[in-house]
């Protein structure tokens, strides 16, 4: 933490008002891309901490580090999240009349506050992949050239690399990920549509957070995906780092996810015994993965049921596709639709 | 940049509720009294003055021409401000950092910051 902070208060020029700073997020619509060319390289690290202040709603940093550090127009930041633009401009305006009128600084965090602003510019950035990750490829694209800015703006921080390895990773699926607008599970992937320069990237990137010691969160998840890659697969070890993720994030979605692994490296029972205990009834993965799990032990009426959950919880026509798709796999022998 | 800093009791225990204020322990009282005594001498800080309970609040509106009083403060108890303070500082974060010190913020209240506006 220490180094990278050293390293940004070089940049900083102290003498400045925060009003001056300020004007960084004042810019006209028309300047794009101003913040990857040279006019302000050296502000760029102050821009996210001050986009990403917890004191501005998770939606306005989000649009706020859309906008300045990526250099999205309005109207682009509106429809890749499929709001009106008029919503959109409002929300832009209100989130940079609070930080001046609230006086949110624009800096660097102190040490005491730099690992939880991190974690919540990470989380915006990953937020921003997350929906582009669901088909919107332009937002996909616009969180890797972030997380490689954060990386090189960063580069003592583990978990700046965890989270650029895992995107990479991640994002190196993409073109096998749909097939004619249906969506394709791992497994059935057609693996010479992955981008194995990008997954060597992806590991390279890992490797360097591995080498900072890093076992945060973003570490492991990039450690899986970049297991994933692998064929075939090592379900025990996938297993044995969703264990260490799950004690560090206490998430049931992560344990929902240690449970499709221990049901490949153990059988579908042992799986199935992890999602029974989960509180997630409102979550379709839950149903959709039990689903699965029943399916293969055997249990056709029971995962029909749960298929059927898990439909009526879906709203993504491809996910409801591809549910539907295992549906009719089950048969219409016991069955009524 | 100039705060004020609106302290909401919500369900903090208080001196003014001795029932609620005997399940603190005393080591807990001792430290509320000292952490906004501390608070106080913090440079910047202007201390509020000290408020009575929301339950005798009086609240006060004009319809027509006519003063109409209604018993108890304008939004719910647990609602209602229970002390504030001023603070001159640097900026947002300075603000945060020390409404985070004041009491009712970890004991079932929390600290609304309002930036104040310079004309």
């Amino acid at each position: 933490m220490t180094t990278a902070r050293n390293r940004a208060i070089n940049r900083i020029h102290r003498d400045r008002t925060l009003a001056a700073k300020t004007r960084l997020l004042q810019v006209p619509e028309a300047a794009k891309n101003q913040v990857n060319g040279t006019t302000f390289p050296d502000e760029r690290l102050e821009l996210i901490f001050t986009c990403c202040h917890p004191a501005l709603a998770t939606d306005a940093q989000v649009a706020l580090t859309l906008r300045t550090l990526g250099g999205l127009t309005t109207g682009e930041i509106a429809r890749a999240f499929l709001v009106p633009e008029p919503t959109m401009a409002q929300r832009l305006v209100r989130a940079k009349r609070k930080i001046k009128a609230a006086g949110i600084p624009f800096r660097v965090p102190p040490d005491h506050l730099l690992p939880d602003r991190l974690v919540a510019v990470l989380a915006v950035v990953y937020l921003i992949f997350n929906e582009g990750y669901g088909g919107r490829g332009e937002l996909a694209a616009e969180a890797l050239l972030l997380g490689r800015a954060l990386a090189e703006l960063m580069p003592d921080e583990p978990e700046v690399h965890g989270l650029l390895a895992m995107m990479l990773l991640l994002d190196a699926r993409r073109e096998a990920r749909f097939r004619g607008g249906e969506m394709v599970l791992l497994a059935d992937q057609d693996r010479s549509l992955w981008d194995t320069a990008q997954i060597s990237d992806g590991r390279a990137v890992l490797d360097r957070a591995l080498a900072l010691h890093g076992r945060g969160p973003y570490v492991l998840q990039a450690a899986i995906a970049s297991l994933h890659a692998d064929e075939p697969r090592d379900w025990p070890q996938i297993a044995a780092l969703y264990v260490e993720l799950s004690r560090l994030t206490d998430s049931p979605v992560v344990e929902l996810s240690r449970a499709v692994a221990v049901a490949e490296a153990e059988g579908p029972m042992a799986g199935l015994d992890i999602v029974d205990r989960l509180a997630l009834e409102d979550y379709r993965y839950l149903h959709s993965t039990r689903g699965e799990l029943l399916r293969r032990l055997g249990r056709t009426e029971e995962a029909r049921d749960a298929y059927r959950h898990a439909l009526a919880l879906v709203h993504d026509d491809a996910e409801r596709r591809l549910l539907e798709r295992r549906l009719a796999e089950l048969g219409t022998a016991t069955g009524s639709a | 940049m100039k705060y004020m800093l609106l302290i909401h009791q919500g369900t903090t225990p208080t001196p003014q509720s001795p029932d609620e204020w005997a399940k603190l322990s005393e080591a807990e009282q001792k430290a509320v009294y000292a952490d906004y005594q501390a608070i106080n001498q913090t440079p910047g800080v202007t201390p509020g003055l000290g408020l009575d309970v929301p339950e005798t609040a009086t609240t006060v509106r004009v319809q027509d021409g006519k003063t109409l009083t209604t018993d108890g403060p304008f939004v719910e108890i647990k609602e209602s401000i229970g002390g504030y303070l001023l603070f001159e500082a640097d900026d947002l974060d300075a603000a945060i950092e020390l409404a985070s010190r004041i009491p009712a913020a970890r004991l079932g209240g929390a600290v609304e910051v309002r930036p104040i506006v310079e004309w």
